[in-house]
């Protein structure tokens, strides 16, 4: 395509003459873009999900009833149902409340406790196990209260929930926050005007509103609690059949050699993560229609 | 005490920023008050501090007779309806129009009655089951007027309603508001920055402008007896001519308008004259004054006048075609001006703009 | 619904209000829930890193001494600290293509892609760890494959490399994404017609917007990377001075009753992490300041 004589450019300038049409060159970067994504994402995360089938096939069907008969996997199961479930109350409604105020008002420590919600995010799980040792932990700052009380903290329940709390908390903030900055406060204003009181109007106007995207946050902290293993292992002791969770299971299996168990309890937690992906997903696509239909 | 709003030296800071100040005012009972002014003039903050949506810091505001004082919105039993509509987002039609009922927990028959009651008022019968998102700018404002009427409230306060909508809709919607409020009588208070709604709706018309009131009066003191240089521009289009008083007239060049019998000789002035209140002569005449004609935009009926004074200053003339055949870019003409509104030129107007007392 | 969301005044962006009317806020005698705010800060952050910072610099810089004493702790932190810097790089540059392609490109299987993406949030990173042995462990057909030729992924760095880059991949890719989302394309597009050609338009226009999202979704992959604990624990083999990274060496140091020598190292590791957060954050509030402007 030769550059017309009314159009000529100016002698500083060259015209380019491209290589390739416009549709190919823009086919090629389309269609290498593409494959480069999707052969990344294939060897990188396909793969090892491959990987979770080969590992359900390897045990054999023996090894699978036998675990599952182990009173030590019976617990633990339960014990990670426990801690899930009291880790979700606490942060749906914690984590409800700290968003609430992070949209809604405005105070000195405001940008603070933002920074902070992030926090738990980007530190090791480890650091959260160690920060609550010190804490709670014998020679710890709190530890004389507690056993006063005969409150057991470390190396029992109260401490596990506590950390995976502290974990999970963020992805139930960080869905609710913006969605309330989002909504704005007039529907809320026009409830109080209507006659509602604070709590009527959370209730009725509020919630139902935020109710996508709280499920959505509350998905991905069970997905979270599930797979908590750094923080409760150095909190719990791991004391099998009593601390242990099905995560410290599958780590305390493959540290004795025991590595047929630990297959077994690993795919099956893969499975429920997976199921709970599904979930994850269905919420994520409605708190994005409410927002932006 | 009267039984509608009165207010009485509110004022209202947010930080540093004096939002209020010293306002005082009545919106009578079973009449259509608006506050009018441009942006930044405190209006809606006026209006959300009588919904108990904002506390004031200094001032008083009753309701009905009764001071509003310490109470919350939700005691204060007020209708208020929002420039974008703030619907509840995730209930039907029907049931954005209950909540006001349902939350004072009135029985069910007598809900579903006020509220079909409601819904044919406005005409929304048919979308009773409809969501917010399903319906036209024009129709959710309806829905927030029946949801705002629906718990009888004494007194129904409108921020800038239809600010949001097109100005076809906006049209429709005023007069609408208009026989609703004729039927119903509920004593209103209506917000808006768009003076010709402010002059169409209106039984009085509360100016004001940088958190003060500027003048209150009916609709036709505010466009005919504007109390200041503010109220003259900003109400109805206006032109602003520059002079110096001299025996009770405004001079500007070789020219001169009457109007100035309240300004000391010498001082400088500001004459507003609308552009219907100019005539256009051939001939010389008493007032009259040599104008040129820069520019003529015909606008069907009528046609504006772009015109040059003599000494630099521009006026525009409204004037029906009939009146001005011929006229075109380049004439000399004579100019007449009718009604002028004179204020000294720094705002010290030595008779101090009265309030006119309400009709 | 979306005209409506266009007219309306954004109430607030996240930082300081700009105009009179957000500054408006209905005050719903919100006290009670400030002071759980205020609560949550305190328990999460203050005392948390009081103790691990009085318990790990108690002695001073001897007990930093100490602690860098402990076999292995020095290799420990320089092999996290360059696993996670080469993870934060590879990824900043696959997620933001396969962000790209996400948003910018239509093809079958899409949504699919979208959620596989979003699968190593979901999976238990213990688990992560156990597929990964389970496919490239010496026993397994493609393990053995590559131990024949002398690429070893299991109890080697490489796998560490795998593991991290799994775990932190959807980081970089839900960072960049709303970045993405947000552009306005018509900047591309005024650069296409004033005759740029495709590269350039994506080094001088596309990028640059991109920058703060990159480099935040970069960081936070980085500070994910430092802490990784159960995707390393199992696939890393924890061989001291080869495999072994900072938090599995925290974890072994605390349960093995040593908890100043872990305060001291995980002192260092929390000051990272917490660096990170708070340049984040500054990124990612100057972008929406930004974008509200």
């Amino acid at each position: 395509m030769m550059p017309s004589q009314a159009s000529a450019p100016a002698p500083t300038e060259a015209v380019r003459r491209p290589l390739l049409s416009e549709t190919t060159s823009r086919r090629l970067v389309h269609g290498g873009l593409t494959a480069t994504a999707l052969l990344y994402v294939g060897v990188l995360v396909v793969a090892p999900l491959v990987g979770i089938a080969v590992a359900a096939a390897k045990p054999g069907w023996s090894a699978w009833s036998a675990t599952f008969a182990d009173p030590d996997a019976r617990h633990a199961y339960l014990l990670t149902g426990v801690i899930t479930v009291e880790t979700i109350a606490v942060t749906a409604v914690l984590g409800v409340v700290v968003a609430l105020v992070l949209a809604r008002d405005r105070f000195a420590g405001r940008s603070l406790v933002s920074a902070v919600v992030n926090l738990p995010l980007a530190v090791s799980p480890v650091i959260v196990g160690l920060a609550a040792v010190l804490l709670f932990g014998r020679g710890g700052w709190f530890e004389h209260w507690f056993t006063a009380h005969g409150i057991q903290i470390i190396f029992a329940l109260p401490s596990m929930v506590l950390v995976t709390v502290f974990i999970c908390i963020p992805f139930v903030i960080r869905e609710v926050a913006p969605l309330l900055e989002e909504l704005g406060i007039e529907e809320e204003e026009a409830a109080r005007t209507l006659g509602a009181s604070p709590f009527q109007t959370f209730l009725r106007v509020t919630l139902p509103n935020i109710r996508w995207g709280l499920l959505y946050g509350v998905a991905l902290s069970t997905a979270r609690a599930l797979g908590e293993v750094g923080a409760v292992l150095i909190v719990s002791g791991t004391i099998a059949g009593h601390t242990e969770t099905a995560t410290l299971y599958v780590l305390r299996a493959f540290d004795e050699g025991k590595d047929a168990s630990g297959y077994v309890v690993a795919v099956t937690l893969a499975l429920v993560s997976i199921l709970l992906l599904a979930g994850i997903e269905i919420f994520k696509r409605k708190e994005e229609k409410l927002v932006s239909p | 005490m009267s039984r509608g709003i009165v207010i009485e030296n509110l004022t209202k800071r947010f930080g540093s920023f004096l939002a209020v100040d010293d306002v005082t005012f009545e919106a009578q009972e079973g009449k259509i008050t608006a506050l009018l002014g441009p942006s930044g003039s405190g209006k809606s903050t006026v209006l959300r501090t009588i919904a108990g949506l904002e506390r004031s810091d200094a001032g008083r505001i009753w309701v009905d007779g009764e001071e509003q004082g310490g109470k919350s919105p939700q005691e204060r039993r007020l209708g208020f309806v929002f420039q974008h509509y703030a619907l509840f987002r995730h209930m039907t039609v029907q049931q954005n129009v209950t909540f006001g009922l349902a939350v004072r927990k009135a029985p069910k028959p007598e809900r579903r009655k006020r509220v079909s009651e409601l819904l044919d008022l406005v005409g929304l019968a048919y979308f009773a089951d409809r969501y917010p998102d399903q319906l036209s700018g024009g129709q959710r404002q309806r829905v927030a007027l029946a949801r705002a009427l629906a718990p009888r409230p004494k007194v129904l306060l409108l921020d800038e309603p239809f600010g949001a909508l097109d100005a076809r809709v906006r049209q429709e919607l005023r007069r609408w508001l208009d026989d609703l409020h004729r039927e119903l009588g509920v004593t209103s208070l209506l917000v808006t920055h768009d003076q010709e709604e402010a002059l169409e709706l209106a039984n009085q018309v509360v100016v004001m402008r940088r958190g003060r009131v500027e003048q209150i009066g009916t609709p036709e003191q505010i466009y005919n007896q504007p109390a200041t240089p503010f109220v003259a521009g900003f109400v109805g289009a206006s032109n602003v001519l520059h002079g110096v008083v001299w025996e009770g007239h405004v001079h500007f060049g070789r020219s001169a308008v009457a109007g100035a019998h309240h300004l000391d000789d010498g001082l400088r002035a500001q004459a507003f004259i609308r552009p219907h209140d100019i005539e256009l002569t051939r001939a010389p005449g008493d007032l009259s004054f040599p104008v040129t004609v820069e520019r003529r935009t015909n606008l069907g009926w009528m046609s504006k006048l772009h015109l040059r004074l003599e000494d630099g200053q521009m006026l525009t003339a409204e004037l029906a075609n009939e009146e001005i055949m011929g006229i075109g870019p380049g004439d000399h003409v004579q100019a007449n001006l009718r009604n002028a509104k004179v204020f000294s030129q720094d705002g010290q107007d030595p008779a101090p703009a009265k309030e006119l007392a309400p009709v | 619904m979306s005209a409506q969301a266009l007219e309306r005044i954004p109430l607030d962006p996240p930082e300081p209000p700009s105009s009179g009317r957000s500054v408006r806020r209905v005050r719903f005698g919100r006290w009670g829930l400030r002071s759980v705010a205020i609560l949550y800060l305190g328990l999460m952050v203050a005392l948390p890193l009081a103790a691990i910072v009085s318990k790990g610099f108690g002695g001073g810089v001897a007990s930093l001494r100490d602690a860098f004493s402990q076999p292995g702790a020095r290799q420990a932190l320089a092999l996290t600290i360059e696993m996670a810097a080469l993870v934060a790089l590879i990824n900043a540059v696959f997620g933001t293509v396969i962000a790209y392609v996400l948003t910018r490109y239509r093809f079958v299987g899409r949504r699919l892609v979208s959620t596989v993406v979003d699968v190593p949030f979901a999976i238990p990173t213990l688990v992560t760890g156990v597929m990964l042995v389970a496919l490239y462990g010496p026993n397994s057909a493609v393990g053995g494959f590559l131990v024949r030729h002398g690429v070893h992924v299991i109890f080697a760095r490489l796998g560490i490399l795998v593991a991290l880059l799994f775990v932190t991949l959807p980081l970089v890719v839900r960072t960049v994404q709303p970045v993405l989302l947000e552009m306005d394309r018509a900047e591309e597009e005024a650069a296409r017609v004033l005759g740029a050609g495709r590269l350039a338009t994506l080094r001088k226009v596309l990028l640059p917007h991109l920058r703060s999202g990159i480099v935040a979704g970069g960081l936070l992959a980085f500070a994910r990377a430092l802490g990784e604990f159960g995707a390393v624990v199992i696939v890393s083999g924890n061989i001291l001075n080869r495999t072994l990274t900072a938090p599995v060496l925290i974890a072994q140091l605390i349960t093995g009753f040593k908890p100043e020598e872990a305060a001291a190292i995980g002192a260092i590791l929390f000051g990272l992490s917490f660096g990170l957060v708070l340049i984040v954050e500054r990124l990612v509030g100057r972008r929406e300041r930004e974008s509200h402007a």
